[in-house]
């Protein structure tokens, strides 16, 4: 009876798993190595052509630039808001959530406005004389960057808020009373101690923005086209579903290794576990 | 921790909440400005930009489409994940722990190729319905919300009180309503609202699930934005600022906000 229970109970979520997201996105992967010229055929292809390679050297690029500056962003913020009393505490939380719970497109769509010809710098720039005729700062690695920070810094926040409250305060104090600087304190005290969140804040940042495809697509267009992108305009506009299913594949084999490794290592470095 | 904080650190925070709540601001002075181009500050206030969305049959239509995919979504997705979540807490022993991976796998795979595989297997391969297709395709993509949100409610669940219950002859079904789901409703509303949300902005997974005739906001403000750029997209994302912000006003009310970094 037990036993019936516990299996019933979890059949059905597993059976909406396995059937809608672990055989489709198998199968997609499989029809990447039923090519005639060769199993690996594709991949080859892919990373023979300068084309696709740069694609996929881009978005590592802007996912691993996003990551650093999310990274530090959100570390120093974060450290800030656990000081806090705590109704200013619950105001900065607040204040961060926030842009976390608005869409992705609301959230791109603000750079449009800002960054745009006729946007709010370049008209600001313009009325002061500064630039004779506005910037093109749009479709640039810089403005999906910038609004790929935008977009992962609330989360990178989040993360490490609680990470950093988690944090002992006798330990600091400790580290003070024994004479510590609060620069040695800092890195020899508190950073280790927030490592295995600043692994996690990264996994998500970097796995996020690797993946993402409403902001390269508005901020970046075709010109600074990522995998994202690049898997829909194969897949929907030249209708080539065994290219974009290896696109898929990488993208798969990428995020599931770099969570692998990097949780991995987020248990190993962890000074609190025994 | 509690220190003294420098100075400096406590400007670039500040500066960072400026750049966090700017654009949000942009967004809302731009979508009331009387002119026919986007633009900041507002030049002119005016509101016929929201009356104009209502008088677009697409935003309309695509809204309401939203909401049905977001609510019945989310129910599927509860349905399926609660009852997953309680096993997996009830019975942790005896069930393998790849259980418990394979139901957060709709996170760790890229949803924008959970999108596609749907496309290619059930839209095509099954030849389900596009509205179907949208429903099931979300409520998956949220199912880790359901399971890992309830589950760390039940985590903190006293199992006794439901053996309690049993023992004095209380049907399981009957336990499990009027016990054990009361305990662990804050974790319930919690898994909502994140679904909910999740579900609502989506576009990776959503964006080859839309047909002909059938297509969700986000999607549709996609489209409207390729070709038009006037402060209706704005108006737009004011109202969806808005969703949030009675969501937040829900989360406050139920759970006080300080649950959110929990």
């Amino acid at each position: 009876m037990n036993k019936l229970a516990r299996w019933g109970l979890t059949m059905p979520a597993t059976i909406a798993v396995v059937l809608l997201l672990v055989i489709p996105v198998m199968l997609t992967i499989a029809t990447t190595f039923g090519e005639a010229a060769g199993p690996f055929s594709t991949y080859t292809a892919f990373f023979k052509s300068g084309f696709r390679m740069a694609v996929l050297y881009r978005t590592l690029q802007v996912a691993l630039i996003t990551t650093g500056i999310a990274l530090v962003v959100g570390f120093i913020t974060a450290y800030v808001i656990a000081q806090m009393p705590g109704r200013l505490k619950s105001i900065m939380i607040v204040a961060a959530v926030f842009p976390l719970l608005t869409g992705v497109v609301v959230r791109s769509f603000a750079w449009l406005i800002i960054l745009g010809k006729n946007g709010i710098i370049n008209n600001a720039l313009m009325s002061v004389g500064l630039i004779g005729e506005p910037l093109s700062m749009l479709y640039t690695q810089g403005s999906v960057i910038v609004a790929m920070v935008y977009l992962f810094v609330p989360l990178m926040i989040l993360t490490l808020v609680g990470v950093l409250e988690g944090i002992p305060r006798d330990l600091i104090e400790a580290a003070a009373s024994l004479g510590a600087r609060p620069v040695p304190t800092f890195l020899q005290v508190i950073l280790p101690l927030a490592a295995p969140g600043l692994i996690v804040g990264a996994v998500l940042v970097f796995t996020g923005s690797f993946t993402s495809y409403a902001t390269p697509q508005l901020l970046g267009g075709e010109k600074q086209m990522m995998m994202g992108t690049f898997l829909y305009q194969r897949a929907m506009v030249t209708f080539d579903w065994v290219g974009a299913s290896t696109i898929a594949a990488i993208m798969v084999v990428i995020t599931i290794g770099v969570v692998l490794i990097m949780s991995r290592m987020a248990r190993r470095l962890n000074p609190m576990a025994v | 921790m509690a220190t003294r904080i420098h100075p400096l650190l406590g400007a670039f925070a500040i500066l960072v909440f400026f750049f966090l709540l700017a654009p949000l601001v942009i967004i809302v002075g731009s979508a009331l400005s009387d002119t026919t181009f986007l633009t900041f500050p507002p030049q002119g206030l005016t509101l016929r930009w929201f009356a104009n969305i209502f008088q677009m049959e697409a935003f309309r239509r695509t809204a309401i489409t939203s909401l049905q995919v977001a609510l019945l979504g989310t129910g599927l997705s509860l349905l399926i994940g609660i009852p997953a979540a309680y096993a997996l807490n009830r019975y942790r022993v005896e069930l393998p722990r790849w259980l418990s991976t394979l139901f957060v796998l709709p996170i760790l795979v890229p949803e924008i190729v959970f999108g596609f595989a749907l496309l290619k297997s059930i839209t095509i391969g099954l030849g389900l319905p596009v509205f179907i297709s949208l429903v099931v395709g979300h409520a998956l993509l949220i199912l880790p919300y359901s399971v890992r949100v309830v589950g760390a409610s039940l985590a903190s669940f006293d199992f006794s009180i439901e053996e309690a219950a049993r023992s004095l002859g209380c049907p399981p079904l009957k336990t499990f309503m009027t016990v054990v789901l009361p305990n662990i409703r804050a974790g319930v509303i919690a898994a909502f609202i994140l679904a909910f949300i999740t579900s609502i902005n989506d576009v990776s997974v959503s964006v080859f699930l839309t047909g002909p005739g059938i297509s969700t906001l986000p999607i549709q403000i996609l489209a409207h934005m390729e070709q038009f750029f006037d402060p209706t997209i704005a108006s737009v994302s004011v109202l969806l600022m808005l969703v949030t912000v009675g969501v937040m006003a829900i989360v406050e009310a139920t759970l006080g906000l300080t649950f959110l970094t929990k």
